[in-house]
């Protein structure tokens, strides 16, 4: 039996992982939150919109690169983001202008929205593919590891290594910078308070003197910058490509409702539970238990709860229980 | 199916993809038309108001005037058109016929935002605060057109119910009843209106709390702000009110003063049991 | 223009498109864009029933479809008697007991309302199913890996799978749609998502199943193999007869007998779906949908009817399934992707028009044929453009490279065109 190593493994196969994703979760769940709590209806772009911000994002990693310029031991792409950003908000309040817009003043029913979301998620699909192809790409660049493994061995004298990368410390960081500001502008502002006012009542907000295009127009933008973000940070943590972009929609998805609809802190608990979920039930224990358990209890096989192939069941399936016995969701959001 | 097949949702009802609470009716993109001179009329005059929803008119020449710091009730059965009548005067429905004037000005072309601006202010009977932020929060949407420094306004709504002071960090959708309407009417009031309209602000509130919020009301008249308002407990309302209006299938049945309306056997047979 | 010509002026259209294909391109192509044209009509015809009529937003249509597929290798192919007696008795006795387990898990709940009963039976379930589960896995993917290495089929003749796939699909639903419409709000958007993608990485990953991405290939066939008919004399000459050489002969009867057979099937699915919606049933459905709220006040069951038409419309989609992989021949679950398989019905039955059983029809054959002429035309309109830039010029490459993923974007715009100008699509209901 030995605690401190199974700590160790745990932490580096399992927790830090799993913070990484979860945070990244958290900013894409945010995003669909906002849309869904302010514009009404559920985004079937965002994973497409994602893809788009990292893209737009690695094109001006690529320049700065070919110029010389570097971040040094952070990736360049830190560097690249607010145009990342500023790429996406002229996507999407071009297609809010040319699309959405239409059918708001149409007093359009949400579901309506949706379908029109699903043709706005073809349209981006083409578009990325068309830019920079389907295939897999890895823009980040600067140091790998805050603390690599042998390292963190030859310091501790643990049999077990930790190793941190950098981008799984930079996606924290910034994860957490994001949704500070988030939360202050939504909380403390008046635009961000006229926001929420919106989505609790529309009507009462139109009569207050608040303008739907400029909440409309703020709230894109907002999304713009939280999905570039978490696209960026997910794919320096992995790697860049279209479909598994567009894939992330179902654990982004599963992470809103989860945490309850419409509500910001349900969706950043909700992204955490659905990452942990998931690499906990697709790590084989092995290692863990072995350090953790007397000698005699030992386990012989992985223990590995699914395969990895399984980990959108995972998320899946916390849904279906959260909904079973909560069906606001963890935080009480617009559900029911 | 509606008319208008952007409004099809095919009777889908799936919470997952859709977000029905809080959509709401009012247009807010439409385009406000001007405002015109109109001297020498009452203070609120909307006169020969005929509209409806679409499908057909629920007023039928409809007049309500009001002075300054007046307090005036429009009464009568259900389905009258009493809160028609309110929402055409505060521009909710478009009148096919009939004039609205505030102080002088023709406003009948104004959207109900632009009516705000002229110095309206409506507390709508249900839906009139937004639930999930607190109560200060809620006179600082109220007070979202203004540019000034609207502390002291808020200080006076304090002043007005003090219990919302108490309770002003809390979430205005935990607070009981009568204590909604108080954010309801104070919300109304952030904007500094010259007319405050009130539809049916005693529905569901106990007698007591109706007792309380008349006194209110009259205490908000004698600050000079005019007050409209619809109700259904016809008796207490007519008691404070200056001028009542009888209004029955969307036309003046019966007008004076609160006491005369009061005094009415007609009124009171039909209208108020006896 | 009344519907009563618009319709069939739209099918002609159609027709025109696949002939032209035929005369400009092969005949080869235009029949494959017919059949998997037949095939696509089927499917949207399924989420026609369930957005159409019902206003259930089912965006798990890859799953049902996947799951027809996985009908046609359980039915048809050869069981695999090894690998049944090598573990094939204990997988079995594994799902029933996983089965068992969720049943407990489900009655500890019901009956004693102790959630903490209900997690330890899941525990200890899950694990006593691992373990004579995996054991059983183990065994039969060793069985002959290269070849077999899972359980194998009935044998039975592959039109059979078809039913089969409407069955299996219709369990699934069943089962998603009791969970995502029983609550006190619908979720059937996500579940439905959700389950799809699970559908998908079970037949992935479950290689006993259906040979995991190891994919099964060489399925039976409904109609006769071009090389037996190119040595049968017979058929030679009366393809000599029509001016034919024998290859492409034998090719076009093959493919022509899929169209018959898929005919079969939409036709008979089109008068029973028409048939439904003027039935008293169909006349409820549309009355539920219309106003929800008076059909509860009469009585109405919303919810097991919502859960009727769900399962019903998800069968038919397993049919669709089970005929296209019947189609292709093999099994190839890497081949999923919901764009494909989920988004582009939908684009069909949105485009054709919602609640009408025709225009989903149309709008399957349409979009189909575009999904499939948009990549040629955007490539020869690639050409075109990259022959007037300078020879060797990177933007040719590039171009041609893009051209390839211009029906996406095609298919979006259409479907936004369409939204914005004829929100009921083509073919309205009414």
């Amino acid at each position: 039996m030995d605690l401190l190593n199974a700590i160790v493994a745990l932490s580096n196969f399992v927790i830090v992982p799993a913070v990484a994703y979860g945070a990244q979760l958290a900013l894409g769940a945010l995003g669909v939150t906002l849309i869904y709590g302010i514009l009404r209806f559920s985004n079937f772009a965002h994973g497409d919109t994602m893809a788009f911000g990292t893209l737009v994002t690695i094109l001006f990693t690529w320049w700065f690169q070919s110029m010389g310029i570097t971040l040094g031991v952070l990736p360049t792409a830190l560097l690249a983001i607010p145009f990342g950003i500023a790429g996406t908000a002229l996507l999407v309040l071009a297609t809010d202008r040319v699309v959405y817009r239409f059918y708001r003043r149409k007093k359009a029913k949400p579901v309506m929205l949706v379908i029109v979301s699903i043709g706005v998620m073809f349209v981006y699909n083409g578009l990325t593919r068309v830019i920079l192809g389907p295939d897999d790409r890895n823009f980040a660049d600067g140091e790998r590891f805050i603390i690599n493994a042998r390292d963190f061995r030859e310091m501790t004298g643990l049999e077990e290594g930790l190793a941190i990368r950098t981008t799984q410390g930079i996606t924290v960081i910034t994860a957490v910078l994001v949704v500070a500001l988030l939360f202050w502008f939504l909380n403390r502002t008046r635009t961000g308070k006229s926001m929420r006012a919106y989505s609790d009542n529309e009507d009462l907000a139109l009569l207050s003197g608040i303008s739907p295009e400029k909440v409309e127009r703020v709230t894109w933008l907002i999304v713009a910058a939280l999905i570039t973000v978490a696209g960026v940070l997910y794919g320096l943590d992995k790697s860049y490509k279209p479909f598994t972009y567009f894939q992330l929609l179902l654990p982004i998805f599963a992470a809103a409702i989860v945490g309850g609809l419409g509500s910001p802190i349900g969706a950043i608990v909700g992204g955490f539970v659905i990452a942990f979920s998931e690499v906990a039930i697709t790590y084989a224990w092995k290692k863990v238990l072995e350090y953790a358990m007397p000698q005699a209890l030992e386990p012989d096989g992985l223990v590995q709860l699914l395969s990895t192939d399984y980990k959108f069941a995972v998320s899946f399936m916390i849904l279906l229980v959260v909904l079973i016995f909560r069906p606001t969701g963890l935080f009480r959001g617009k559900s029911v | 199916m509606s008319g208008n097949p952007y409004q099809d949702d095919r009777g889908n009802r799936d919470r997952s993809i859709a977000n029905p609470l809080g959509v709401g009716e009012v247009d807010g993109y439409r385009e406000s038309g001007e405002v015109k001179p109109a001297p020498g009329k009452p203070f609120l005059s909307a006169e020969g108001m005929v509209g409806g929803y679409g499908g057909g008119d629920i007023l039928h020449g409809c007049t309500i005037t009001v002075e300054r710091g007046e307090i005036a009730v429009i009464v009568g059965p259900n389905g009258a058109g009493k809160s028609t009548a309110m929402k055409a005067v505060f521009g909710m429905l478009d009148l096919r016929e009939g004039s609205v004037t505030l102080d002088g000005r023709d406003i009948t072309a104004l959207t109900p935002q632009a009516r705000v601006r002229e110095g309206m202010g409506f507390v709508p009977q249900t839906s009139n605060i937004f639930t999930s932020m607190t109560v200060e929060e809620n006179l600082e949407m109220g007070a979202f057109i203004r540019a000034d420094d609207f502390r002291a306004t808020m200080e006076q709504i304090y002043d007005l119910f003090p219990i919302l002071r108490d309770k002003r960090r809390q979430a205005a959708g935990e607070l009981s009843g009568g204590q909604r309407q108080q954010v309801a009417v104070g919300r109304a009031l952030m904007t500094q209106p010259q007319l405050l309209m009130l539809d049916e602000p005693t529905a569901g509130v106990s007698p007591i709390v109706m007792d309380e919020l008349f006194d209110r009301i009259i205490e908000v008249a004698r600050t000079g702000i005019s007050i409209l308002m619809v109700e259904q407990n016809a008796r207490q309302a007519l008691e404070i009110a200056d001028k009542g209006y009888v209004l029955v299938q969307g036309a003046n049945a019966h007008t004076g003063t609160g006491r005369d309306l009061l005094a009415d056997p007609e009124v009171r047979r039909a209208f108020l049991g006896g | 223009m009344s519907q009563t010509l618009k319709a069939p002026l739209l099918f002609a259209l159609v027709a025109v498109l696949i002939l032209g294909t035929g005369f400009l391109q092969s005949w080869n192509t235009a029949v494959l864009i017919l059949n998997m044209g037949l095939v696509s009509a089927v499917m949207a015809l399924g989420v026609n029933l369930q957005w159409g009529i019902a206003g259930l937003f089912n965006v798990g249509v890859m799953g049902f479809v996947a799951l027809g597929g996985l009908a046609v290798v359980l039915t048809s192919m050869p069981a695999v008697p090894e690998a049944w007696s090598a573990g094939g008795v204990r997988i079995m006795a594994g799902l029933a007991l996983g089965a068992a387990t969720v049943i407990a898990g489900v009655m500890a709940w019901r009956r004693m309302r102790s959630a903490w009963l209900m997690i330890a039976v899941l525990i200890v379930g899950f694990f006593a199913y691992r373990w004579v589960f995996d054991a059983g896995v183990g065994a039969v993917e060793a069985v002959n890996s290269a070849q077999t290495g899972y359980l194998g089929g009935l044998g039975l003749p592959v039109v059979l799978a078809w039913p089969v796939g409407g069955l299996l699909a219709a369990g699934a639903a069943w089962i998603i749609g009791k969970i995502a419409l029983g609550l006190r709000s619908d979720y059937l958007a996500i579940a439905t998502l959700g389950i799809a993608e699970i559908i998908i990485a079970v037949l992935k990953n479950e290689e006993w199943l259906a040979r995991g991405v190891k994919n099964v290939i060489g399925l039976p066939r409904p109609v006769p193999y071009e090389i037996d008919l190119q040595n049968d004399p017979a058929f030679v000459e009366r393809a000599a007869t029509l001016g034919m050489d024998p290859a492409t002969a034998s090719s076009l009867y093959v493919k022509f007998g899929y169209s018959i057979l898929f005919a079969i099937v939409l036709v008979a699915l089109l008068v029973l779906a028409q048939l439904a919606l003027s039935s008293p049933w169909g006349r409820m459905m549309r009355a539920i949908r219309d106003n929800e709220t008076a059909a509860r006040a009469m009585g109405k069951n919303v919810t097991a009817r919502h859960l009727q038409v769900f399962v019903l419309g998800s069968a038919i989609c397993g049919v669709a399934g089970a005929m296209m992989t019947t189609l292709d021949g093999q099994l190839t679950p890497g081949s999923y992707q919901p764009l494909r398989y989920t988004f582009l019905i939908w684009v069909m039955v949105i485009v054709g028009g919602s609640g009408n059983n025709l225009g989903a029809i149309l709008g399957g054959f349409l979009i189909w044929f575009l999904w499939v002429q948009v990549e040629p035309m955007a490539q020869g309109l690639a050409a075109g453009i990259g022959a007037i830039l300078p020879a060797g010029s990177p933007f040719q490459a590039s171009l041609a490279d893009a051209a390839q993923h211009m029906r996406l974007l095609t298919m979006g715009i259409i479907l936004l065109v369409v939204l914005r100008f004829s929100p009921r699509g083509l073919l309205p209901e009414r």
